[in-house]
């Protein structure tokens, strides 16, 4: 199941291919990024929509001028204390423009939400049972002010003192 | 100081909502220890021994005589009365129960203070030297980019799971009164060539079980790209710092592997890949200017004291000797920094009782323009006293037990709270530490400045690695062992220890740090430190002087 | 010849983070000397007894550990546990 930035559950639209299995035309896939590796080429005009699995040892300069090629990418955290995914994720978005589906898989929890919202995720793999009853969409609504800039653009607590110095000096 | 406007208030409400509802749900067993540890160690919850453990953070080590007295609020109410001052210039309460600290957060809240990022694998406080703003030897003040570098980190959404803790540290004056060679990242204030302002950025230094002292990345980043280019090192850290090994994931263990150079580079190609991130990150100076007109000086008065000062230090050896140790020269005319020795022997080093902090407080309010600050060293700093008023405020404070003459002495230890408080821990050091103050105190003014550092397990949080003389608790055999080093230094001259012989027990300790010293007094030569001496003879005549004895 | 050895279960209490021992039948108690002690043979059975029980569990980190016992005196055989069972060797003196 997953759950989106906006708070809604949803269920996955995607198959997650396994290394030996082939897609029906049109259907929307993910691939691993080995597979990816080995046969770019393989993926280039199929129909459908394609996604990608990047494992987080994956430094961003390499995939990132690739990434565009891809409606959903997933990032994964194999344990919530590895936070090499958010860098991959700010990256993604940010200095390579990924415009598609960022989605977090793996030890995905609820306190760690909105870290990831904030570095560009859209959607992510929950336990819908567990989110449901420890409201989890709340968890996007815990703070509304960031002194840091991130990938979801939000203007930081500086710029909004910055204006309101400007609108007192006038 | 800081003040905080509405946004910071409401950052740390929200903040405190959000821990609150975390604690609710693990009493309620929706969250799992091991899912709630890291969620309360960013918030400074420890688990000890005896009890939970709560880390506050002093940023920069500066306290209002108003979040002094919030401190002793916290150690009255919820405490045993007291509070323990850390070698991060943080205070911690080692009593606390899990189910009052969303109180606790919510009350140190109304007087801007928390336990965010105090532990847990991302930024640690943020500390400088603690005679910041008022040292003559500082370019200016470092504080205000303190609180800059503070507020960026605060929940930084990239960096909130680095492959280990990550200390930074700010330095402005010529001496080293902040340790910045331990540290992960230090931020030296500079000018270039042009006289335009910057930081010189050190990465890699840290103790433990690995101590590393930091090196330069760059030798001058202008101060507007110091945001950016501190992103850029985290970046670099927080992609290919190891996380296979909880002992080997600091980044002094990545600039040690890649070599300093290839961190260098790695750092530089991703600094000059960020494009508008850099201008996201950017800080003109009208933004420097408004931090800095918060940590604006006082208008100290026009005043001279010396005439009063002279009088009483004639009239009064006790006080002459309390001036010549803790007394410090400040910028201002008429003016002294003075530093609050928590040292006395028979105490706990760094340990302050309630009263203690209020009284303190006081003392803030009527003679240092509110300010009081902690040092890394376990002390604390009156910044702003006239020196018509020293004599007054020595009385007052040797009538609290915080006049001990002792500043940099051999009585004026560094020590952790080792195995009676702390579930890292492999052997005590407070029984060491009163041994040794007490047995050295008879001659610490004939040995001159003298630390001495003590720790009570390999994680080094009394910064044995470089203290003149260090003290590492180890167990052997089930029974405690101490590991002694010697020449380290935390200043300008950072160095580590050497060992000096096969670990002793704790009852030869005392005794062991004798010959020492001994040996030291006998090879000085005038004007000589002890790790003067130690580089210029070398660690033979030490420890032959401990073969000899044994 | 030596003492006999037992173990028995500690941690420390979820709530306020005091030092508890497993007494036995899902009761958890700060005084050591009314913890349950087994041989090492029975230690493995204690701490899945101990660790047992719907969350929230009321010890954090169940742990076994090894202690002697003198007399009615239950006596943990490292420094550590004598000291987490008897509290700080130096306390604050008040001031």
């Amino acid at each position: 199941m997953l759950l989106d930035r906006n708070g809604s559950f949803r269920p996955d639209p995607w198959r997650h291919l396994a290394d030996d299995e082939v897609p029906a035309s049109g259907e929307a896939v993910t691939i691993t990024f080995k597979r990816w590796q080995a046969e770019p080429e393989h993926w280039v005009d199929r129909t459908g929509p394609l996604g990608l699995r990047l494992p987080n040892d994956v430094p961003p300069a390499s995939f990132g001028p690739a990434a565009t090629r891809f409606a959903l990418i997933v990032l994964n955290f194999p344990r919530f204390i590895d936070g090499r995914a958010y860098t991959q994720a700010r990256l993604l978005r940010g200095r390579f423009g990924f415009k598609g589906e960022l989605r977090a898989g793996g030890n995905v929890l609820r306190d760690q939400l909105l870290f990831m919202v904030r570095c560009g995720f859209d959607s992510f793999e929950v336990d819908a049972e567990r989110a449901r009853a420890e409201d989890w969409p709340q968890a996007f609504r815990e703070f509304d002010q960031f002194y840091q800039p991130a990938a979801d653009h939000r203007e930081t607590i500086l710029r909004q003192r910055l204006r309101g110095w400007q609108a007192a000096a006038e | 100081m800081y003040r905080y406007d509405e946004f910071d208030r409401k950052f740390l409400e929200e903040r405190v909502a959000q821990y609150r509802d975390q604690v609710r749900r693990r009493l309620a067993g929706q969250l799992s220890e091991d899912e709630f540890r890291s969620l309360r160690l960013m918030n400074g919850l420890y688990l000890q021994l005896h009890a939970y453990m709560l880390r506050i953070s002093i940023p920069y080590g500066t306290l209002s005589s108003a979040q002094l007295r919030g401190l002793a609020h916290v150690a009255r109410r919820w405490d045993k009365g007291y509070g323990h001052f850390t070698t991060r210039q943080n205070i911690q309460y080692h009593w606390i129960r899990l189910e009052d600290t969303p109180d606790i957060l919510a009350h140190l809240a109304t007087v801007q203070l928390h336990g965010i990022q105090t532990s847990g694998n991302s930024f640690r406080n943020i500390t400088t030297d603690p005679f910041a703003g008022v040292a003559a030897d500082e370019i200016e003040d470092p504080r205000p980019y303190g609180e800059i570098v503070r507020q960026w980190s605060a929940l930084h959404p990239e960096f909130s799971f680095l492959p280990r803790k990550f200390k930074i540290v700010l330095n402005a004056a010529s001496d080293d009164r902040a340790a910045v060679k331990i540290h992960d990242l230090g931020l030296n204030l500079r000018r270039n060539e042009k006289g335009e302002l910057g930081f010189e950025v050190l990465v890699g230094g840290g103790l433990g079980r690995t101590p590393i002292l930091a090196q330069t990345v760059r030798d001058f980043v202008p101060r507007r790209e110091v945001l950016a280019y501190i992103t850029a090192c985290l970046r670099v850290y927080n992609q290919y710092g190891r996380r296979d090994n909880l002992f080997k994931s600091r980044v002094k263990i990545l600039v040690q592997s890649l070599g300093i150079e290839k961190y260098r580079q790695e750092v530089e190609a991703e600094y000059a890949a960020m494009g508008a991130e850099r201008d996201e990150l950017d800080l003109p100076d009208d933004v420097v200017a408004a931090m800095q007109a918060q940590f604006a000086p006082p208008s100290y008065p026009d005043t001279n004291g010396d005439a009063e000062l002279n009088q009483a230090l004639a009239a009064e050896p006790d006080f002459a000797r309390w001036v010549k140790y803790n007394v410090k020269p400040h910028k201002a005319v008429g003016h002294a920094i003075v530093v609050i020795s928590l040292k006395q022997p028979g105490r706990i080093t760094g340990d302050c009782s309630a009263s203690q902090m209020e009284l303190l407080a006081e003392l803030a309010d009527r003679l240092s323009f509110g300010e009081i600050r902690i040092t890394h060293d376990q002390n604390m700093v009156l910044p702003h006293v006239r020196k018509a008023a020293l004599y007054d405020l020595w009385l007052r404070l040797g009538a609290a037990d915080l006049a001990t003459p002792n500043i940099g002495l051999a009585s004026d230890i560094i020590c952790c709270p080792g195995m009676d408080y702390c579930s890292l821990a492999t052997a005590r050091s407070i029984p060491i530490s009163h041994a040794l103050a007490t047995n050295l105190a008879k001659r610490e003014e004939e040995i001159g400045p003298l630390q001495i550092k003590i720790s009570g397990c390999i994680n080094a949080c009394g910064h044995h690695h470089v203290g003149h003389i260090g003290i590492l608790g180890l167990e052997k055999n089930g029974a405690e062992s101490y590991q002694i080093t010697i020449g380290g230094s935390d200043n300008a001259q950072a160095a580590l220890g050497g060992i000096v012989g096969p670990a002793v027990p704790a009852h030869e300790v005392a005794a062991t740090v004798d010959r020492l010293i001994d040996t030291y007094l006998r090879f000085r030569r005038p004007g000589e430190q002890f790790p003067d001496t130690y580089r210029r003879v070398g660690l033979a005549p030490f420890k032959e002087a401990l073969y000899v004895a044994r | 010849m030596s003492d006999p050895v037992f173990k028995l279960v500690t941690g420390n209490r979820l709530h306020d983070g005091k030092v508890i021992y497993f007494a036995g039948a899902g009761i958890w108690t700060p005084t050591i000397a009314e913890a349950r002690l087994v041989e090492e043979r029975d230690s493995a059975a204690l701490l899945a007894e101990a660790q047992a029980g719907p969350p929230p569990h009321p010890a954090v980190a169940p742990t076994l550990i090894e202690t002697t016992r003198d007399g009615e005196r239950v006596v943990p055989v490292t420094l550590r546990e004598r000291i987490r069972a008897g509290g700080p060797t130096i306390t604050y003196s008040g001031g």
